[in-house]
C-alpha cells in the first residue's frame, strides 16, 4: 500500500510541491536505470524510487530529499508545512552569504536546510521536521534552529510527538556563533517539551555530524539511524590527525554507535513508517485498561 | 616580564625606557624628574591606545595567552572552603574538567569549569582542557546535585573544544554535549556562566546553558578556532588573523549579537597581568547576577532561560519570497 502512495505522488498534483532538485537528480540520475555505489548492480530506476532508494541487492540507502522523505514516510496528503517562507539574514555580514543562499534555493526548491510540519504517520499525528542536506550540507544557522524550535513548541502546544529526520555536516559557518548557540536553543525547547511529558524521536539520517549530532540528534527518547549513516561529533580526519592512527573502516557508522551503546536501533528505511508507527501507537493516551487475548 | 606580546611592544619598550631614567637618576645627582612626568603620560596615551582599542586577532592571543588565569585560580580567589569533587560515576575523573562545592561570600554554591594545565606535564593530564565525554558527564552529575541541595551553579568556561579523539567518540562526545545542554536548561536553580579564556565550539556550549552568560572583555566564544575557519573557508588557516574578524568571536561581537549579558573589564593588557584585580572584576558580576537571580522562583527561573535562548538567532518572513523559484 505504501509503494503505491509513493509512486501515486508522482502523478497527483501534490500539496506539497517541489522542484526535482539537481543535487536529487546526481544521486539518482532521471535516467532508467541506476547504478549502485555500493555494490555497482545496475538497478531500474523507477525500481528503486518504489523501493524507498534502498538498494535491492545491497540495501545500500541513497540520500532522499526533504520531499521524498515526507512523501514515503507520511500519510498521503497528510503534511502541513509551518514556516516554509522563513529565510535566514546576514547577521556577521559575511561575504558572498546571501548568493549562496540564493543558489542553493534555486537549486532545492528549498528556503532554508529543514522543512517542518504536521503530518500523519499512519493515522497518529506528529510535529515533523525533516532536515535536508542539500541545502547548504544541511548545515544548521539561525532559521533551521528557529523552525525545529517552532515545530518542537507547536508539538508542544498539541500535544503530539516530535520526530526528527536529522541531516547535517553541522554548523552553519556563516553564522558563526549564532550558529552554535541554535544547539542550546534547540535543546532547551526539547527540554521543556520532555518535562510536559512530550515524545521526542530522533532518526538520525547520513550525515549527522557536528553540532546537529551533539544536540536535538542525540536527545530522543529513542534515538534511531538509517543503515550505513555516518554519525558523529568530530570529522573523521581530524580525529585522525589528533591521534596519528588510522581509524577503523566501520568507525562512526550507524552501525558502530549501536554497538557502542548510542543508538535504540537501526532501522531500513523500508520498514521505517512501520517500526515508528508502532512507537507511537504505544505512546498512545490510553484509555482503561483491558486485557487482549494475543 | 615574559609573555608579552607583538602589539604590546611599544608599551614595553617605554615602560623598559621610563624604568631605566629612574634607575639613572637613583645613581646620579640628575633630576629627570619632569622627563620622566612626560614619559609616564605618554606611556598612559599609548596603553589607552592599544589596550584600550584592541583588534579580534590580539584578543585571541591574550585569550590564548599561556599565562591566563584558570578556574583553578579563579576559583582560589573568588570562594571559600572549596572541595573538589572527582569523577562521573561511570567511567572515570576527566581533569580537563573540575568541581566542586565552595562558599561565594559565605553562600553555598556548586563551581564547574575546564581546566587548562599551566605546563606542559599539567596539561598532558588535563588533555590541554579538552574533556571527553566523563567530563560533561561529571559536570552533569555535580549540576544535578546543586539541583538537589539547592545550590547555585557558576561555571567557568574555557576549552578550544570537546577533544576530537576515538575513544571520546567510542563512549558518546555527542550525547554528552546533548545531554548537558538538554539538562542544564532544566536545572532548577540559577545557573550562570562566564567566558574566562576561549569559548571553543559545543566543547564550551556544554557547560554554557544559563540565566546569564558573561565574558571577559579578552575571552573569545565561536563555533569554530579562527584557523579551522579561514582552512574551512578559504583553504588557508594562515588566514586565521581575518577569520578572527570575520567570524565575530569577541566579547563585544556577541554582546552586539545579542548571546551574551555583560563584558567583565580586564585589567590593562589581559587578566593574566593582574590576577587579584581580574578576580574582583568577577566577582563584582557575580555578586550582582546572584542578587537579581536569587530573588526569582523557579519557574520565573526556567523561563527567562527559556527566553534568552529562544530569542538568539536572525531570520525574517520576507513576503516577496514566497512563490520564488
Ligand atoms: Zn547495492
Amino acid at each position: 500500500m505504501l509503494k503505491e502512495l509513493f509512486t501515486k505522488t508522482k502523478t497527483k498534483p501534490k500539496k506539497y510541491a517541489t522542484i526535482p532538485s539537481k543535487a536529487a537528480k546526481q544521486d539518482v540520475p532521471e535516467g532508467i536505470m541506476t547504478k549502485c555505489p555500493n555494490c555497482k548492480k545496475i538497478l531500474y530506476t523507477k525500481e528503486l524510487n518504489k523501493n524507498y532508494k534502498v538498494c535491492t541487492q545491497c540495501e545500500y540507502h541513497f540520500q532522499m530529499n526533504s520531499a521524498e522523505r515526507i512523501n514515503s514516510f507520511l500519510d498521503f496528503e497528510s503534511f502541513r508545512e509551518l514556516d516554509r517562507e522563513m529565510v535566514s539574514g546576514n547577521p556577521l555580514d559575511f561575504p558572498g552569504y546571501e548568493e549562496k543562499l540564493e543558489q542553493d534555493r534555486k537549486k532545492t526548491g528549498l528556503n532554508e536546510a529543514v522543512v517542518t510540519g504536521i503530518g500523519t504517520v499512519k493515522g497518529y499525528e506528529a510535529a515533523i521536521a525533516i532536515m535536508d542536506a542539500h541545502f547548504r550540507m544541511g548545515s544548521m544557522g539561525s532559521v533551521v534552529g528557529e523552525k525545529i524550535t517552532r515545530a518542537i513548541e507547536k508539538a508542544d502546544e498539541l500535544s503530539i510527538p516530535f520526530i526528527i529526520f536529522t541531516a547535517s555536516g553541522g554548523a552553519r559557518m556563516q553564522e558563526g556563533v549564532l550558529s552554535l548557540m541554535q544547539m542550546a536553543k534547540t535543546s532547551v525547547a526539547l527540554k521543556r517539551f520532555s518535562d510536559h511529558g512530550g515524545l521526542i524521536i530522533s532518526v538520525m539520517t547520513h550525515p549527522t555530524t557536528g553540532g546537529v549530532s551533539a544536540s536535538f540528534a542525540s536527545l530522543g527518547d529513542y534515538n534511531f539511524a538509517e543503515p550505513g549513516a555516518l554519525i558523529g561529533f568530530a570529522g573523521r580526519r581530524i580525529i585522525e590527525q589528533t591521534i596519528r592512527e588510522e581509524l577503523p573502516e566501520d568507525f562512526q557508522t550507524a552501525e558502530f554507535l549501536l554497538k557502542q551503546g548510542q543508538l535504540d536501533a537501526v532501522i531500513s528505511r523500508v520498514d521505517m513508517k512501520e517500526k515508528i508507527a508502532a512507537i507511537l501507537d504505544i505512546h498512545q493516551p490510553g484509555g482503561t485498561f483491558e486485557w487482549q487475548e494475543n | 616580564m615574559a609573555g608579552e606580546l607583538e602589539f604590546e611592544k611599544p608599551v614595553v619598550e617605554l615602560r623598559k625606557k621610563i624604568s631605566e631614567l629612574k634607575e639613572y637618576m637613583k645613581n646620579t645627582d640628575v633630576d629627570l624628574t619632569s622627563e620622566i612626568d612626560k614619559l609616564e603620560a605618554r606611556l598612559q596615551k599609548l596603553e589607552t591606545e592599544i589596550y584600550g582599542n584592541m583588534k579580534p586577532w590580539e584578543r585571541v592571543q591574550i585569550a590564548r595567552h599561556p599565562n591566563r588565569p584558570t578556574t583553578l585560580e579563579y576559583i582560589s580567589l573568588l570562594f571559600t572552603d572549596f572541595f573538589e569533587c572527582h569523577g562521573d560515576r561511570t567511567f572515570g575523573d576527566d581533569e580537563a574538567i573540575v568541581g566542586g562545592i565552595a562558599k561565594f561570600h559565605g553562600y553555598p554554591i556548586t563551581v564547574i569549569g575546564h581546566q587548562r594545565g599551566k605546563d606542559t606535564k599539567e596539561n598532558i593530564r588535563r588533555n590541554f582542557g579538552m574533556p571527553h565525554p566523563e567530563g560533561y558527564r561529571k559536570a552533569l552529575r555535580l549540576m544535578k546535585q546543586a539541583e538537589k541541595f539547592r545550590r547555585p551553579i557558576i561555571s567557568f568556561i574555557d576549552t578550544k573544544g570537546a577533544y576530537p579523539g576515538k575513544a571520546a567518540e567510542e563512549r558518546g562526545q555527542s550525547e554528552a554535549i546533548a545531554r548537558n545542554l538538554f539538562e542544564m536548561a532544566g536545572l532548577r536553580v540559577p545557573v550562570i556562566c562566564v567566558v574566562i579564556g576561549e569559548g571553543g565550539s559545543g566543547g564550551a556550549l556544554a557547560l554554557g546553558v544559563g540565566n546569564y552568560i558573561h565574558m571577559l572583555e579578552n575571552s573569545t566564544y565561536s563555533v569554530i578556532s579562527p584557523e579551522g575557519a579561514a582552512a574551512l573557508l578559504w583553504k588557508d588557516s594562515s588566514l586565521a588573523k581575518k577569520a578572527a574578524e570575520t567570524m565575530k568571536i569577541t566579547a563585544p561581537d556577541l554582546k552586539g549579537l545579542g548571546i551574551i549579558d555583560e563584558i567583565i573589564p580586564e585589567v590593562k593588557g589581559g587578566a593574566h597581568k593582574d590576577l587579584q584585580q581580574q578576580a574582583k572584576y568577577i566577582d563584582k558580576i557575580l555578586i550582582d547576577s546572584m542578587s537579581k537571580l536569587q530573588v526569582l522562583d523557579e519557574e520565573t527561573l526556567l523561563n527567562q532561560r527559556y527566553e534568552k535562548y529562544k530569542r538568539i538567532g536572525e531570520f525574517s518572513f520576507p513576503t516577496e519570497r514566497i512563490g520564488v523559484k
